[in-house]
């Protein structure tokens, strides 16, 4: 274990390092796979994967970093998706305005819900954030204009002036570029200041208080933050099904996003990529081997939860990146 | 008024029905600290041994002592296997693991029985309706469920307050390691809890069951009310589940059926019939919110937690 | 007497049935070191938890610098220079030492909504780190995980935090319970460095430590300040010797736990 430790830290090839860089050569190459394979579905399945794993990002930097664990993220990616759709239909394509609409929208959501959950704590917590989920989840299935239950088919995809959103390979690498930025992103706020404080507070809030910082304002911060990059992953999701509907925000969504922040490690950095990599291929090819596939991985779940400790980054050794 | 008092008792037998699910699983949340998701698949479970097993034998109530049995074993199997590797972790792994299960269950279920959903039917002597007060019809089902319940909710009563099992019961919810302490075989009284809280679980399937079809992925959807019922009484507080229960079931109910109405009086039709639906949806969850952030440990908050 | 830096006026603080806190008077002047003694339930610790604001009080008032805090919340006593070492360890175990300290710094470094620069490469909240660090003997271990550190180390890091916040007042809750001697020489030492420079009113059951260090020693039994004085003084009180020091070999040899509402 020491040796590992020594390894990462004055080496420059550690297995994390290796396998994370692997992760972003494969993930660049997938386009050009299936230019030469002809195997377009590959590009659908990644691009989905790329965007559930910026949706698990933002859910790790609160769960991860902050310990709030939030049963409602899905919210925040509906809401993004709902800002899309609701726009289209009214006949507002285009993409400087919807997605920033997105992103806000969410962030608003995530300031009233923190303002009003964070004063709870542990099971309270999971709970309230669900309440609310729910109560967006109703009110979107009550949106009879928008599709209520049945969701919303769109037609045009956002517009960005002369780039083509249509054009699978093009959004293929925007939804790329965007991921690698939001790691970063999220990188350097867990690094920062205010990066510290979030972890502090985590780890021992009365101490934090005792130490003079009023933590409730930064928390409050950062789960807007989460908030907003999940509303911006919403908005690729609409973008990348040309769908809206109310089960992109059932609770079971919700889950989904914390068994990819969990199974590919909380506290890593890639973490969530690679959880969301290993749920949407796992659930892909069990599908293909299989007519019952969560049969294979529900129980592959309750296995990762009982023996592997820090998920799948875990299991590359050594310790993880704050 | 008649409507009122009925849709009243709607409220009352669904709130009776919730209470059995949270009972379970405010036990296992106050004693094993578990968030146990997959609390529904045993609901699920519960109302398909019934179909099965009353399709065998027959009869209705044969086939109910049946299921509740099996879904007892069921659940104390499942302790054994797999929830018991989950206690001492954090809620995250629980979250994880249990979701887990219910993905497995719902898998399982499609495997055994098929995607198509069963029906339950009923003895011909409990499909008459019954006349309460003068003039007002009840289905004689829906009573039977309500006073069916509300004896399982008092023997439960007795049960934790009466016995020595409730004893360590009520004192596992206020205090874990004080049972360990006092040198319980700690493994078996989870077991057993757990056991219980299956059977309670499957009970309210099995009740459940005539009213609605049987199929996939019903716990899911009785599965958040009923959390919210365990979070709004105080976890570990079976009187809190109970109080919670007939709130929220009430609530709910009396919302759907009369929020149409009430909305109309203020909005155009159109409006109000876009709006009902998804604000008597929301309104239990609105109860739970200001419930929370007026008391963040619940109704009952479970003394010494 | 110099000018009174706390004041603490008719304090009461009652949990249940226990008067936990009994009118409880005090007057701390600047530079003095205060210690606080009394047995175990005496409501030391409940006293502390008022003054940095853990604990609401029923009725009575905190002055700190000539300002009414009782009603301020705990981080803004903190903020204003009210630094507190807990009894049970509580520190960030999943940080460094340093880490450790560094937070202490930059709580009272401005606002911390500061999301970019890397505040592990930040001179500013480092160095001064290092010297609280070195201050109280710890800075070979500077970048040792939490997890690593001995039960002496980390009391130690306690105080280093405390010292890190730059106050002007330390409360330090018995900061050499279940230490070892050796330990317990050296953070007397440490403590005896910063007298002076510090006002600080210690709570610690180690009566030659407390004889050896303070310049005052107020006696605290079921919430009442029975005696308060200076070292001779308090040693020759016959209602402190009866009410306290005579079972003092008692105390010193028993758990040192003490329940906060005890």
């Amino acid at each position: 274990m020491s040796e590992w430790r020594k390894d990462w830290r004055h080496g420059p090839w550690s297995p994390r390092i290796v396998v994370n860089a692997g992760l972003v050569t494969v993930l660049a190459l997938v386009p050009v796979y299936a230019a030469f394979a002809g195997d377009p579905f590959a590009m659908t399945l990644f691009s989905r994967i790329l965007i559930m794993a910026i949706a698990a990002l933002s859910l790790n930097l609160i769960m991860g970093f902050g310990g709030m664990v939030s049963f409602g993220h899905a919210a925040c990616l509906g809401i993004g998706g709902y800002a899309v759709g609701i726009l289209a239909k009214e006949g507002i394509g285009s993409g400087f305005v919807q997605w920033p609409v997105a992103v806000v929208a969410s962030a608003i959501y995530a300031l009233v819900v923190g303002a009003l959950c964070l004063r709870t704590r542990g099971v309270y917590f999971i709970m309230i954030t669900l309440a609310f989920a729910q109560m967006v989840y109703y009110v979107a299935s009550g949106l009879d204009r928008y599709g209520g239950d049945d969701g919303l088919t769109i037609y045009h995809r956002s517009q960005f002036g002369p780039f083509d959103l249509n054009n699978a390979t093009l959004f293929y690498y925007l939804c790329f570029a965007l991921l690698l930025a939001s790691i970063y992103l999220v990188w350097r706020i867990v690094n920062s200041r205010f990066g510290l404080v979030i972890q502090g507070a985590r780890s021992n809030e009365p101490r934090m208080r005792a130490v003079g910082f009023p933590t409730f304002r930064y928390r409050l911060v950062c789960f807007v933050i989460a908030g907003a990059l999940c509303g911006l992953a919403g908005a690729l999701l609409a973008n990348h099904t040309n769908f809206i509907s109310p089960a992109m925000m059932h609770w079971t969504r919700s889950g989904d996003l914390i068994v990819m922040a969990v199974l590919g490690g909380m506290h890593a950095m890639f973490g969530p990529l690679i959880g969301a990599m290993a749920f949407l291929l796992l659930e892909q090819g069990l599908s293909h081997v299989t007519d019952y596939p969560d049969l294979i991985l529900g129980p592959l779940l309750l296995i990762v939860a009982i023996y592997v400790n820090g998920g799948i980054d875990g299991l590359l050794g050594g310790p993880r990146r704050g | 008024m008649l409507y009122f008092i009925e849709q009243f008792l709607n409220g009352i037998q669904l709130g009776m029905l919730l209470f059995l699910l949270a009972a379970g699983l405010t036990l296992i949340f106050g004693i094993m600290d578990l968030v146990n998701l997959a609390h529904g698949s045993l609901y699920m479970l519960g109302a398909y041994f019934a179909a099965t097993f009353a399709a065998w034998t027959n009869s209705f109530v044969l086939g109910a002592v049946l299921a509740v049995v099996a879904t007892l074993v069921a659940g104390m199997v499942l302790e054994v296997i797999a929830i018991r590797r989950l206690y001492g972790r954090n809620h995250l792994d629980h979250v994880l693991g249990t979701f887990g299960l219910l993905l497995f269950f719902n898998e399982l279920v499609r495997l055994v029985w098929g995607p198509a959903g069963m029906t339950l039917s009923l003895p011909s002597e409990m499909l008459t309706a019954v006349q309460i007060p003068p003039g007002l019809y009840y289905p004689a089902y829906r009573l039977v469920i309500i006073v069916v319940t509300l004896a399982v909710a008092l023997l439960l009563y007795v049960l934790v307050m009466r016995t020595r099992l409730g004893m360590l019961i009520r004192a596992g919810a206020s205090n874990r390691e004080m049972v360990g302490a006092l040198g319980v075989n700690i493994k078996l009284l989870y077991t057993l809890v757990f056991g219980l809280g299956a059977a309670l679980a499957g009970f309210a399937g099995l009740m459940q069951a005539p009213i609605l079809t049987v199929q996939i992925g019903m716990g899911e959807n009785i599965l958040i009310p009923a959390f919210v019922v365990v979070v709004i009484g105080g976890i570990g507080s079976i009187r809190g589940a109970f109080v919670a229960a007939l709130l929220v079931g009430v609530i709910d109910t009396i919302g759907r059926a009369f929020l149409p109405d009430l909305l109309h009086r203020y909005l155009s039709e159109n409006a109000a019939a876009t709006l009902a639906p998804a604000l008597s949806s929301m309104s239990i969850y609105v109860l739970m919110a200001v419930v929370l952030v007026a008391r963040p440990e619940g109704l009952f908050p479970a003394a010494g937690r | 007497m110099a000018e009174a830096l706390l004041e603490i006026d008719a304090l009461t603080k009652r949990f249940g049935g226990v008067m936990a806190s009994d009118a409880i008077s005090l007057a701390l002047s600047r530079g003095e070191l205060h210690a606080l003694i009394g047995p175990n339930g005496a409501g030391k610790t409940t006293l502390i938890g008022q003054l940095t604001g853990e604990i609401a009080p029923d009725s009575g008032r905190i002055r700190f610098e000539a300002r009414d805090v009782t009603a301020l919340p705990v981080y803004r006593r903190s903020q204003i220079g009210l630094a507190r070492s807990f009894q049970i360890a509580s520190l960030f175990v999943e940080f460094t030492a340093l880490d450790n300290v560094a937070l202490a710094v930059q709580a009272h470094a401005g606002h911390s909504f500061r999301f970019w620069r890397a505040a592990r490469c930040e001179p500013e909240l480092r160095a001064p780190a290092r010297d609280a660090l070195l201050r109280v003997g710890l800075a070979a271990r500077a970048d040792v995980p939490v997890t690593a550190l001995s039960h002496g180390e980390r009391r130690q890091l306690e105080i280093a935090m405390a010292l890190a916040t730059r106050p002007r007042l330390l409360l330090l809750d018995e900061p050499m319970a279940g230490m070892g001697p050796e330990e317990s020489a050296r953070l007397v030492e440490t403590l005896r460095q910063l007298k002076g420079g510090l006002t600080i009113l210690l709570v610690e059951h180690d009566m030659d430590a407390v004889f050896a260090l303070a310049d005052r020693i107020s006696v605290l039994v079921y919430g009442r300040i029975i005696a308060s004085g200076d070292p001779a003084a308090i040693r020759a009180d016959a209602a402190v010797r009866e009410a306290y020091l005579g079972e003092q070999d008692g105390v010193r040899r028993e758990g040192r736990h003490e329940a906060p509402h005890g």
